[in-house]
Formats: C-alpha cells, structure tokens, sequence
C-alpha cells in the first residue's frame, strides 16, 4: 500500500514527461494562427461589404470561424491539431465549436435525440450558462447604476 | 497591415500560451478553461477595457473566447441603454444570437453528417 505522497512520487517518476515548455509555444503558435486566419475573415469580408457595420462582420467571422470548428471536427483534424495545441486549438472561437461537435459526434450511436441532442453542449454548456448569467449581472448593475 | 497581423498573432497566441499553462499547472479542463476565459471578456467589457485592447490587437481579442463574453456583455450593456431593464435579459442573447445559433446548427448538421473516428 502506497501512502499519498508515495504514490505523486511515484507518478511524477513514471509518468512521461511532458515537454512543458514546449507545450507553451506550440499553444502560442497555433493560436496566433488561428487569430490570425479569423483576421484574414474579417478583413476579406469588410472588403466584400464595404458599407457594413463593424457589428455585422464580427458577426460573419464568428459564424465562418465557427462553421470551420465544427467542420474540421467533424473530418477528424481539429482533434488531430488539439492533441498538439492544447491552449492553442482550446481558447479560440474554433475551440468552442469544437467542443459541441466533437461529444455529439462521440455519442451519435445513442441516437439523434439522446445521442447527439443531448450530448452537445455537455462541454460547451457551462461556457452558455457562464457567459449568460454574467452578462445578465453586468447589465442589471448598469441598469441599476443608471437609476440611481 | 503585416503590423495588425502581428499584433493579432502575438496577442492570440499570448492569450492560449496563457491558457495551456494553465493546463500545465493545474491540469484544469477544457470546459473550465474556456469559461475562466470567457468571464474574463465579460470583466474587460464591463470594466470598459475591451474595446482599447481590441483596437490595438483587433481579432487577437475577439476570436479567442473572450470575444464571446465581450460580445455577450456589450449587448446586455446596450439593452439597457435601449430598452431598459428587460435590455439587460434579451440585449446578450440577440448580441450573440449568431455565434450560438451558427454553433448549435453547424454543430448539428455536421454530427449528423460525419462518422466519429476511433480515438486514436
């Protein structure tokens, strides 16, 4: 029987050593890219619609960026950059369509309602709920602080 | 133009660089990291900080998930403004209204399309 501490000693001498430092860069690589691209979006589509609002661009850069996510999921690659990127594939908008796809994908044998339905924001929910609820606060103290 | 570019790259890649040694250090989840992340949008929209970081790095803010909170909190902020206190309730969801659709129904079609692969 190993006691705790035995037991992370253990671990951290069996344990493959991830190359932490190196981790960092490929995050910081991938996800500079991953900018950089939606940038390139961004600014092809001002260019296409000249006279659109800042608003609506932003808008078509999040859907294309978004639909580039769930498509490189669903073919298999995003998964395949991921185990690499970490950070890098995680925090950009790609990331999030990402994590909706991929538990669908995984549970699609459970069937279209129980399988994929429900399982796709099973990641991705607490992101929606998060951000909802936030943004809710933020605005009822606006609200409040424009009362006063 | 290269130099807006490069801002974006060093400023997105600064952001996930962040986030993977978050990862590192406190082998935190996916799920926990994007919404550490998106909470700090919502703070430096709330703060009033967004918009300086956005025009100096422009899509190195916006496409990471940041972006999502910001969005999310500037539309609550401007329902408000417009509509008063039901703004607050509807202004972040009608902001964000294309992101979340886009990604339920992308989302959607392309589980239904696609074949999982074995996980390698």
């Amino acid at each position: 029987m190993l006691s705790k501490t035995q037991y992370l000693e253990l671990d951290k001498r069996i344990a493959p050593k991830s190359k932490e430092g190196q981790t960092l860069w490929i995050a910081f690589l991938v996800g500079g890219a991953i900018c950089m691209i939606g940038q390139g979006i961004s600014d092809v589509f001002s260019l296409i619609l000249p006279n659109a609002d800042e608003k609506v661009i932003g808008q078509i850069t999040s859907t294309v960026m978004i639909f580039l996510g769930a498509l490189l999921t669903g073919i298999g690659v995003y998964d395949r950059i991921g185990k690499y990127a970490g950070g890098g594939s995680i925090i950009p908008i790609t990331g999030f369509a990402n994590s909706v796809v991929s538990p669908a994908m995984e549970y699609r044998s459970e069937g279209v309602v129980f399988g994929v339905m429900c399982k796709m924001f099973v990641i991705a929910g607490p992101i929606i709920v998060s951000g909802v609820t936030a943004a809710i606060g933020v605005g009822l103290i606006y609200w409040f602080i424009g009362v006063l | 133009m290269v130099l807006t570019y490069l801002k974006v790259f060093a400023v997105g890649g600064a952001l996930c660089m962040i986030g993977q040694l978050l990862i590192n250090l406190t082998k935190m989840t996916s799920a926990k990291i994007l919404v550490a992340f998106l909470l700090l949008g919502v703070l430096l929209e709330a703060l009033g900080l967004f918009d300086a970081i956005k025009s100096f790095s422009q899509a190195g803010i916006t496409i990471p998930i940041t972006g999502f909170g910001s969005t999310l909190t500037k539309g609550a902020i401007e329902g408000v403004k417009e509509d008063g206190i039901l703004g607050a309730l509807t202004g972040g969801m009608k902001a964000a209204a294309a992101g979340l659709s886009s990604a339920i129904f992308f989302g959607f079609v392309i589980s239904l399309i696609c074949k999982s692969k074995t996980k390698v």
